[in-house]
């Protein structure tokens, strides 16, 4: 028998043999919390959002915004959960509620929950400090009625209000016990909570998918109705999540640092990674998504993989015999398919520092500026020596090939080379003999080469001769962050 | 309801009473919406033995079932009943206008995801293993998956509509600037937050209770009647509110709740049919995609000659509402323009995909984007200003619309003067030329989008509709109409108007859920009618309360029966007042109709008088007034990802005397938004074998809050002193004419466009603008690359 425990507004509820495939979502609708509603049950419209207590955040505990549809059961084993039906307290609406009736900021009602409860979290951050934030915070969430005027005019009222309340004293309190075993039904999963028991249960379950956060696993329940026989969640292991700065001034990001995290912390310290992870996802899904979890399910539109193919990262792989080290242009071997071995897992990023001086950037180009998937993402370091001759050049590309690759040719045809509008037309041309991109629904064939080759163009113009006038905007307009007088 | 002792008698006014009508309000449901409190169909708690119906959809295009065997199905655990065509219990076809739609498919099978099966479950997990295992084999057979395969195949669903006037050809023979092309525009789907769903619960004997997310509870009701073979008296649809309808829910609710009824009354056990998002979309029909065909003539100036244009509307496999959509687009090719000499003519094809249906504008947007087209190439071809061109082909009062409809009170110069003095029109356009000057490879663009939008069913018996309207001993009020609530607000504005007629506080009214046993015979809440229609019924019922309740207020208040006073007595803020300053309560009023056995119920009824169209004609007054509005758009544009921004939008929109000036705001924006997702990001695609590639968000991309401007830069005004005459308190239809705003947006693209090509130069922009389009324009401009690599030479 397993039991699940966890606070759901702040009363303990206990879920009963029940598959550890049940989404949070649907047990909530189960059990009469009807207010958080589907949408689609894939993360991208945010009728499901649901709030979390994050309690080994780094900087303290917070309350997270995620997707309830994409949330396995068993990961909320020992959390706090808040829901839209728990915030009103003693007959009193939360501010964020009383901001959205003001604001007229529900029409049908139906995405309303969902953006009340990506305001609850708005409400209790402490970073939102430009209104660009306020895009990133609520592109998670569809609405279909308001045009989002509203929407927008309650979240600039409420946000970064954190109120003394009741809320916020959650937020001290001691998280609960992660650790989780279930194994009947033909269905195992587990949240080991010491690296020894992670190693054992993959010596004993070595088919076992991991999952961290779910962003992209759960998928294979609520959209392919899939059973997932064994999972291991690594959630139990917070020494994974861990940032840090080397003493090199480059870094080290733990595999399973959420995406949210790892914005937060490259913030004016990592450019080329923070304007990636600006329009990674929505705030829900960078909330749960991990470092790892990008790089080892190897799409070829994972958008972290150009940045840091660009970046010249190095990943520690480990096992039970220990770690290895692999560059990031070795990891991908295939169409999804990485260097990891059987047993072992992705451990920690390893970033180098830029050179001084170096010039870098990162694009990614979608048919909707947020919350979309790449139809190309590009990152770019070079590094000009003596008499503007290019001495190191690394170019990133997503969505061209079947992995994420580097521009090889690209990059040969301009190293030792001048850093000048001729010099990288003319390496342009070689891009044709670094991949062949293929028509699909979020672009054709064509639309991907001109942009790989626009892209290479506008990192140029954007690094070349410091601002522009005739440049006010960054060449994707996907990095523009704030609204051009 | 006020504390104090009804029954006495008040000597002073009270100093709030005022009628809610023309005044800002919140959504009636807000605090429901904003706590969770809201309940939609999937949210009711399930009744005893309730059970879940999955709909089994075509895996083909087109084709016949050549076996089919639900054994394995059945024998599945938890499953309860495999439904196929022949286990249908009377009527097999449905439909909102000719029921060409089985409910099931009988043999042959015409769109993927035609129903063709329902399987009924404990739960939708048990159904789900059952459809993997439910054995149905088809012949395949070639297919008809685009509008041009369509017209090669001479696939049609429709008679042609035309409307002609004047000698076109030789207008366009003597026309200085000669127009001929093509234009296409996409398909879109309504993304109503909550997907389709029905819960119907068996009654005694024949009756039959059914909760539907649905636009049109009557229609559903009149079907469920049809399929279960009983009078309409026994079935009882009720639409406690949607998730968003936006057309979506007007006829292709039913098919669902027809379904879970027929399983409901088999299995005598309440049965729900709830699609999950990609059922939904991969299912339903969406916006019609269009291809216009025209051939177009303008002076030297910029004004229109003669239009000569066709219109073939992608129905997709049944008529559900293609035909009047179809009629709509036509109404509108003119939009707000005076076309001397035309020739329209449109059909609707059938193709093997999703049947198409009403989506907000319902074919208007479609038509629109024709003529805008035209005066778009005009005004590049010409160098003209784009709102020059427009203005100067402005409708005026007095001129006839090609269907031979006089234009009275036409708002179009007003509005276009108020709107350009307001933003400074002129300074805008420096900005942007001076802008454009000095950037490479950033444009911007600016538009003015006038729209002109009819108003009324233009099938005109659907102009119609009832209320009924209950008065409590203690004063509150229950207000039914037929109108459903989708979110836009209809409740909240029959609120004031019953608020306002019987002069109560909007407190004490309730609007309740819409169901047929309280109006009967109702249309469908559409065409942007809701208000109008029940409002003008509403109203009519709480006059009739009102004038009851008049003696009795008289006589509570010491007035002689025939006193003149009687008639100048006023209802406002829960009380009745006479000339003098005396008031009395009109809970106390309410009180004494009861005790004196006065009835304090009525009903109301609406008819819009003075509309009739004749389709074969191609003449008629099919509107009963004009909604009118414009917007400035400004883009700007990067030529070397063929992203754009949205940077600024100013409305001056025309709702009238405005019921409640806040709700009406919201249709403006939210239409606004939903117009430009259509145009710029939505893309429905499907693939060689016509399934559809973009089944949920992921893939199908709406507008997400940072694709629209916010603060001052998203600008909404009401047009001042604009009460419209015969319409209830002077308001005017809101719902869909905002959506084709819009449609400036295109056009302000196109302007940044244009820049990097030639004077003179044609833009070639493909709708939705992705930026894939939006690039391709550019370079067929010029190429940007070529450029740069020219200047690095």
């Amino acid at each position: 028998m397993s039991t699940i425990r966890f606070l759901l507004n702040d009363r303990p509820v206990e879920a009963v043999d029940l598959p550890p495939t049940t989404t949070l979502l649907n047990f909530l609708r189960a059990r009469g919390w009807t207010g958080t509603k589907e949408g689609c049950a894939e993360g991208d419209c945010g009728a499901c959002t649901v709030a979390i207590v994050d309690a080994e955040a780094p900087g303290g505990p917070r309350f997270r915004a995620v997707n309830g549809c994409l949330v396995l059961l068993p990961m909320v084993q020992g959390q706090r959960v808040y829901t839209v039906e728990g915030l009103r307290r003693g007959g009193a609406y939360h501010p964020v509620q009383e901001a959205m009736v003001e604001a007229m900021g529900s029409q049908c009602g139906y995405c309303t929950p969902g953006v009340v409860m990506s305001l609850f979290e708005a409400c209790y951050r402490d970073d939102l400090d430009r209104p660009a934030k306020l895009d990133d915070q609520l592109c998670g969430n569809l609405c279909r009625c308001t045009g989002y005027r509203p929407i927008r005019d309650a979240a600039a009222k409420i946000a970064g209000l954190r109120p003394d309340d009741g809320f916020r004293a959650a937020l001290a309190e001691a998280p609960g016990e992660r650790a989780f075993v279930s194994d009947a039904a033909g269905q195992f999963f587990v949240t080991p909570t010491t690296e020894a028991d992670l190693w054992r249960a993959l010596a004993e379950h070595p088919g076992a998918k991991f999952i961290c956060g779910g962003t992209d696993l759960s998928l294979a329940v609520t959209k392919r109705f899939e059973a997932l026989p064994e999972v291991i969640s690594l959630e139990g292991l917070p020494a994974l999540r861990t940032i840090s700065r080397r003493e090199d001034g480059g870094w080290r990001v733990g595999a399973t640092a959420l995406l949210a995290d790892l914005e937060a912390a490259t913030e004016g310290a990592l450019e080329p990674l923070h304007r990636m992870l600006r329009f990674f996802a929505s705030r829900q899904i960078k909330n749960r998504a991990t470092v790892g979890g990008n790089l080892c399910n190897a799409s070829p539109i994972g958008d972290l993989a150009p940045v840091l193919l660009a970046l010249d990262a190095e990943l520690e792989l480990r096992s039970a015999a220990g770690s290895r080290r692999v560059a990031i242009d070795r990891f991908f071997l295939d169409y999804r398919r990485t260097a990891l071995a059987p047993g072992e897992i992705l451990a920690a990023i390893e970033i180098p520092p830029l050179g001084a001086g170096a010039l870098a950037s990162s694009y990614k180009v979608s048919k909707r500026r947020e919350l979309d998937i790449s139809a190309v993402a590009a990152a770019f370091v070079v590094e000009i020596g003596e008499g503007g001759v290019v001495t190191t050049i690394r170019a990133g590309y997503g969505g061209v090939a079947a992995t994420p690759v580097r521009a090889r040719h690209f990059e040969a045809a301009i190293r030792g080379r001048p850093w000048t509008r001729s010099g990288v037309e003319a390496a342009i041309l070689a891009l044709d003999g670094d991949f062949a991109p293929i028509d699909d629904h979020r672009g054709s064939a064509w639309y991907r080469r001109t942009l790989a080759a626009n892209l290479a163009r506008g990192f140029f113009l954007e690094t070349a001769a410091g601002p522009r006038p005739d440049l006010p905007q960054r060449p994707s307009g996907t990095v523009a962050l704030e609204v051009i007088p | 309801m006020t504390a104090s002792d009804p029954t006495k008698m008040t000597t002073t006014t009270p100093a709030t009473a005022t009628s809610p009508l023309h005044r800002p309000a919140r959504h009636e449901s807000a605090y429901a919406h904003v706590s969770g409190a809201a309940r939609y169909v999937d949210d009711l708690p399930p009744p005893a033995g309730m059970l879940v119906g999955l709909p089994i959809g075509a895996p083909i295009a087109c084709g016949r079932i050549t076996r089919r065997d639900r054994a394995a199905a059945l024998a599945c655990p938890g499953v309860h009943a495999v439904y196929f065509a022949d286990d249908l219990p009377a009527e097999r076809f449905i439909g909102p206008v000719i029921h060409d739609e089985p409910i099931l498919a009988i043999d042959a099978v015409d769109a993927i995801g035609q129903p063709v099966a329902l399987i009924v479950g404990d739960t939708l997990e048990a159904c789900r293993a059952a459809a993997k295992v439910l054995e149905i084999d088809y012949e395949e057979l070639p297919a008809i998956l685009t509008i041009d395969a369509a017209i090669d195949a001479e696939a049609l669903l429709c008679e042609p509509h035309r409307m002609t006037r004047g000698d076109v050809d030789a207008a366009l023979a003597g026309a200085s600037l000669r127009l001929q092309g093509e234009v296409r525009t996409g398909a879109q789907d309504h993304f109503y937050l909550e997907t389709q769903a029905s819960l119907a619960i068996p009654g005694e004997g024949e009756a039959m209770e059914v909760i539907s997310s649905s636009q049109h509870p009557t229609e559903v009701q009149n079907l469920v009647a049809a399929a279960l073979g009983v009078g309409r008296h026994q079935v009882v649809v009720s639409v406690p509110r949607m998730g968003g309808g936006f057309g979506g829910k007007e006829s292709q609710a039913a098919p669902f709740a027809v379904l879970a009824a027929i399983a409901a009354r088999d299995l005598e056990r309440p049965v729900k049919v709830w699609l999950n998002r990609d059922q939904d979309m991969t299912m339903t029909g969406k916006r019609h995609p269009f291809l216009a065909r025209y051939d177009a003539g303008l002076d030297a100036d910029g004004r229109l000659l003669a239009a000569k244009i066709r219109l073939y509307a992608d129905g997709g496999w049944s008529r559900d509402l293609s035909a009047p959509i179809l009629d709509r687009a036509m109404f509108h090719l003119d939009n707000a323009y005076w076309i001397p000499a035309l020739d329209f003519e449109g059909v609707v094809v059938r193709t093997n995909k999703g049947s198409n249906t009403a989506f907000r504008g319902f074919g208007g947007p479609q038509g629109m984007v024709v003529i805008e087209t035209i005066l778009s190439r005009a005004s590049e071809r010409l160098g003209l200003d784009p709102a020059q061109i427009r203005a100067r082909n402005f409708y005026t009062t007095g001129q006839r619309t090609p269907y031979g409809q006089e234009l009275r009170d036409v708002r179009l110069q007003r509005i276009y003067d108020e709107l350009t003095t307001r933003v400074d029109y002129s300074a805008r356009q420096a900005a942007v030329a001076a802008f454009n000057a000095r950037s490479e490879h950033v444009r911007r663009g600016l538009a003015l989008q006038p729209v002109k939008f009819g108003i009324s069913f233009t099938n005109s018996v659907l102009n119609q509709a009832g209320a009924l309207v209950l008065v409590y001993a203690d004063g509150s009020v229950q207000v039914n109409h037929g109108g459903t609530e989708m979110g836009q607000g209809l409740h909240t504005k029959m609120q004031a108007v019953a608020a306002h007629e019987l002069g109560v506080t909007r407190e004490a009214v309730r609007v309740m859920t819409t169901a047929t046993d309280k109006v009967p015979n109702t249309s469908a809440t559409a065409a942007s009618s809701g208000s109008d229609l029940n409002g003008a019924a509403v109203r009519e019922a709480c006059e009739v309360l009102r004038e009851r309740l008049r003696p009795l207020a008289a006589g509570l208040l010491g007035l002689a029966p025939a006193a003149p006073e009687v008639a100048a007595l006023r209802f406002v803020g829960g009380h009745v007042l006479a000339p003098s300053g005396a008031a009395v309560t009109f809970e106390a009023v309410v009180k004494a109709a009861w005790a004196q056995r006065v009835s304090l119920s009525a009903t109301g009824y609406y008819a819009t008088p003075d509309i009739a169209y004749d389709r074969a004609a191609g003449k008629g007054k099919p509107f009963h007034y004009f909604a009118y509005g414009a917007a400035l758009c400004e883009v700007e544009v990067h030529a070397l990802t063929g992203e754009h921004r949205l940077r600024k939008v100013d409305v001056l929109h025309d709702v009238g005397s405005s019921l409640v000036p806040t709700i009406d705001r919201g249709q403006i924006e939210g239409g606004f938004v939903q117009g430009l997702g259509w145009l710029t990001c939505e893309e429905v695609l499907w693939d060689s074998q016509g399934r559809l590639l973009t089944h949920g968000p992921s893939t199908y991309k709406i507008p997400a809050a940072g694709d629209v401007p916010v603060g001052d830069d998203f600008r909404v005004d009401l047009l001042a002193r604009a009460a419209q005459d015969d319409v209830i308190h002077g308001s005017k239809a809101v719902g869909e004419p905002p959506f084709m705003l819009a449609i400036g947006v295109v056009t302000a693209l196109r302007q940044a466009i244009q820049t990097w090509g030639r004077p003179g130069q044609e833009v070639d922009l493909r709708l939705p603008a992705t930026p894939e389009a939006i690039l391709r324009a550019i370079e067929g401009m010029r190429s940007p690359a070529a450029d740069m690599a020219a200047a690095a030479e």
